[in-house]
């Protein structure tokens, strides 16, 4: 009796939670298919209007910007570069870092993690102005190697790969090398294998990271053509419906890599077990 | 010219823990050694040496007529069973088999007939597909098996591989073991605390207690002749009965009970040794014995007890037909040429 109405109860609580959450979603959707007049009229829609398929084709072939060069769909290409990038090369890198850490024998291999892990405590927006100029000087502002590679250090990657590395037994290092395994075969037919659930982890996380970038980007492109989707919600001309429409579809990608990612994830912490 | 030789190997730890000290050891192609020894005696650091996975401190390792000290693991030509087995947890057990030959760039099919030769060896064909996860400790242990005999490697190291079988798959995996290695005739070290298990692997046993080789010889001749206290009282079980006392004028000495004519000169603090199933009731016998307890295994009776007037525990082995109650009092004595007699104080042995 107990234990139903605690469920119910915490059922309960789960769906005002997700009520709160959805509604402004659910009101900005609506309204993204009416058109402007009725919405400057008559204030948020909470029903759908008949304006669905106009209203995001117009969206995603408009070309917007200050000198009309871009289109939203362009801009989703460029996020989707971006976040691609910035998730796969962060994977990386600290997936070789946290490798050097464990396995090889670095001096002061701690403190040098240590110090990685500071980084966490200074954010983008601090070291924003001198990488900026490193960017400059190296004459990739406005590229998509610009966009990317600066914001793809992650120190909490590497931690999460090196806590992970800690715990896989010795054994397995010894068992391996007796096995004829040299230092790049164990990395990749046993660190990769055995990380895979927290690489595709990770990978969700970058990717949603790098999608979610702002400041950055807006600093390092001057050309409308690197535009990404999230500073361009803010860039992007157009009407009140229009602009709902374009936040509508700025959630997709996100939304669309867990999807596509989430099996793997959860296939993966079965296999483990 | 023996197969393995270590030459005056020693290793200390870079904390400074000395855990082998200089030692010397010939082992023939085809040899099982066994090296048996209490816990942190160094069985496991002088394996890894001959693995590679530690480093050599000084001396010499000569596999095959080559000094192996600086070749790296992977290329020692070694195959070694860890305690816990060390599978590869994402593959499955073909896989496991396959991995050390694939990293020797042999042809699939190639692969294929060993890895199916060796699983049909130790009878795991049918699990071939299995990750390691899905398999029973005793089906790991063939696995483990299994990937060291099939790159037929120049010498096979075992660490312990039996201790986390329960005792019936013990008993039964060493008897395979056993057959195992006589059968595929690879050079073998064992490495074990469980001297049952040292005894019948074994066609040489080394002794080692602190980072020494105590004694070195087959199980039998180190079972009849022991050369210390250490090695008298670490193999065979139960275990030997040691009883203090003073040897002088050929004559053995302590409160309860004396034994004469001793052939030695040896004046001073001694400890006498006799093993429990060598002793036998008389009459009129030497050790006058209150029973305390009774352990009934069924084929032997183990028999603990008080000697006369002095607290020493003697533990002795009659056949399980004979019936002993506890409470009773026995008069013991010793059979012929079975009593040993150890320095006091350097632990070597008198006669
Ligand atoms: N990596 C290490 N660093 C420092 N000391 C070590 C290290 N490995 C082992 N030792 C020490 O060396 C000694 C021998 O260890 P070893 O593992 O060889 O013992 P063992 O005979 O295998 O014992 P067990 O039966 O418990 O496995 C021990 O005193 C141990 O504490
Ligand atoms: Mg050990």
């Amino acid at each position: 009796m107990t234990r139903l109405f605690t469920s119910s109860f915490s059922h309960l609580i789960l769906f005002i939670g997700i009520f709160i959450m959805i509604v402004p979603v659910w009101l900005i959707f609506a309204s993204s298919t009416h058109s402007s007049l009725s919405i400057n009229t008559q204030g948020l829609q909470v029903y759908l209007g008949d304006r669905f398929v106009e209203n995001y084709i117009r969206v995603l072939l408009y070309k917007g910007g200050f000198f009309k060069e871009i289109t939203a769909l362009k801009m989703f290409f460029n996020s989707f570069i971006m976040a691609t990038g910035v998730a796969i090369l962060s994977v990386v890198t600290s997936l070789m870092a946290a490798y050097a850490l464990v396995y090889y024998r670095i001096k002061y291999a701690t403190l040098l993690f240590w110090i990685i892990f500071i980084t966490i405590l200074v954010p983008l927006e601090l070291r924003i102005f001198p990488t900026y100029s490193v960017m400059a000087k190296l004459n990739l502002v406005n590229s998509y190697f610009g966009l990317i590679v600066p914001i793809s250090a992650s120190a909490v990657a590497t931690l999460f790969f090196r806590q992970f590395y800690k715990t896989v037994p010795d054994e397995l290092l010894e068992s391996a090398k007796l096995d004829g395994a040299n230092t790049w075969r164990f990395f990749i037919d046993f660190l990769v294998p055995l990380s895979k659930t927290m690489i595709v982890a990770m990978l969700i996380f970058m990717f949603v990271f790098g999608y979610n970038q702002y400041l950055w980007p807006l600093l390092v492109t001057s050309q409308e053509q690197y535009w990404t989707v999230v500073m361009g919600l803010k860039m992007m001309s157009g009407s009140i419906v229009h602009r709902f429409a374009f936040v509508m579809m700025s959630m997709i990608p996100p939304i669309l890599i867990i999807v596509i990612l989430q099996r793997h994830f959860i296939k993966g912490v079965f296999q483990d077990k | 010219m023996s197969f393995l030789e270590l030459k005056k190997v020693t290793k200390i730890y870079p904390n400074g823990t000395k855990a082998v000290q200089t030692t010397s050891l010939n082992i023939e192609k085809g040899e099982f050694m066994v090296f048996v020894g209490p816990s942190g005696c160094g069985k496991s650091t002088l394996l890894r040496m001959v693995a590679g996975l530690e480093d050599i401190t000084t001396g010499d390792i000569e596999l095959d007529k080559k000094i192996i000290n600086k070749i790296d693991p992977s290329e020692r030509d070694v195959a070694m069973v860890f305690q816990n087995y060390a599978l590869y947890p994402h593959m499955n057990v073909y896989n496991n088999l396959a991995y050390g030959l694939k990293n020797r760039g042999l042809a699939k099919d190639v692969i294929e007939k060993k890895v199916n030769a060796a699983a049909k060896l130790l009878q795991i064909s049918d699990y071939l597909e299995r990750r390691p996860a899905l398999l029973s400790g005793g089906q790991r242990q063939r696995v483990a098996m299994g990937r060291a005999i099939v790159r037929s490697p120049k010498i096979f190291l075992f660490d312990e591989p039996l201790s986390n079988l329960d005792a019936k798959l013990r008993i039964q995996m060493r008897l395979e073991i056993k057959k195992l290695q006589r059968k595929v005739g690879v050079t073998s070290i064992f490495v074990t605390h469980d001297q049952v298990e040292a005894m019948t692997l074994a066609d040489r046993l080394a002794v080692i207690n602190n980072g020494i080789i105590e004694q070195l010889g087959t199980p039998i001749e180190i079972y009849n002749n022991p050369t210390s206290v250490f090695v008298a009282g670490f193999i065979g079980s139960p275990q030997m009965n040691f009883i203090e006392g003073e040897l002088k004028n050929n004559k053995f000495k302590t409160q309860a009970f004396e034994i004469t004519g001793i052939k030695s000169d040896f004046d001073g603090k001694v400890i006498l040794g006799v093993r429990p199933e060598h002793l036998v009731q008389a009459n009129n016998g030497l050790i006058k014995f209150n029973v305390d307890l009774v352990e009934k295994l069924g084929s032997d009776n183990l028999v603990y007890g008080e000697i006369k007037d002095k607290k020493d525990l003697l533990c002795y082995r009659t056949p399980g037909n004979e019936k002993i109650n506890s409470g009773s009092k026995l008069a013991l004595n010793i059979q012929e040429n079975k009593l040993y007699i150890f320095n006091k104080k350097t632990g070597k042995r008198i006669i």
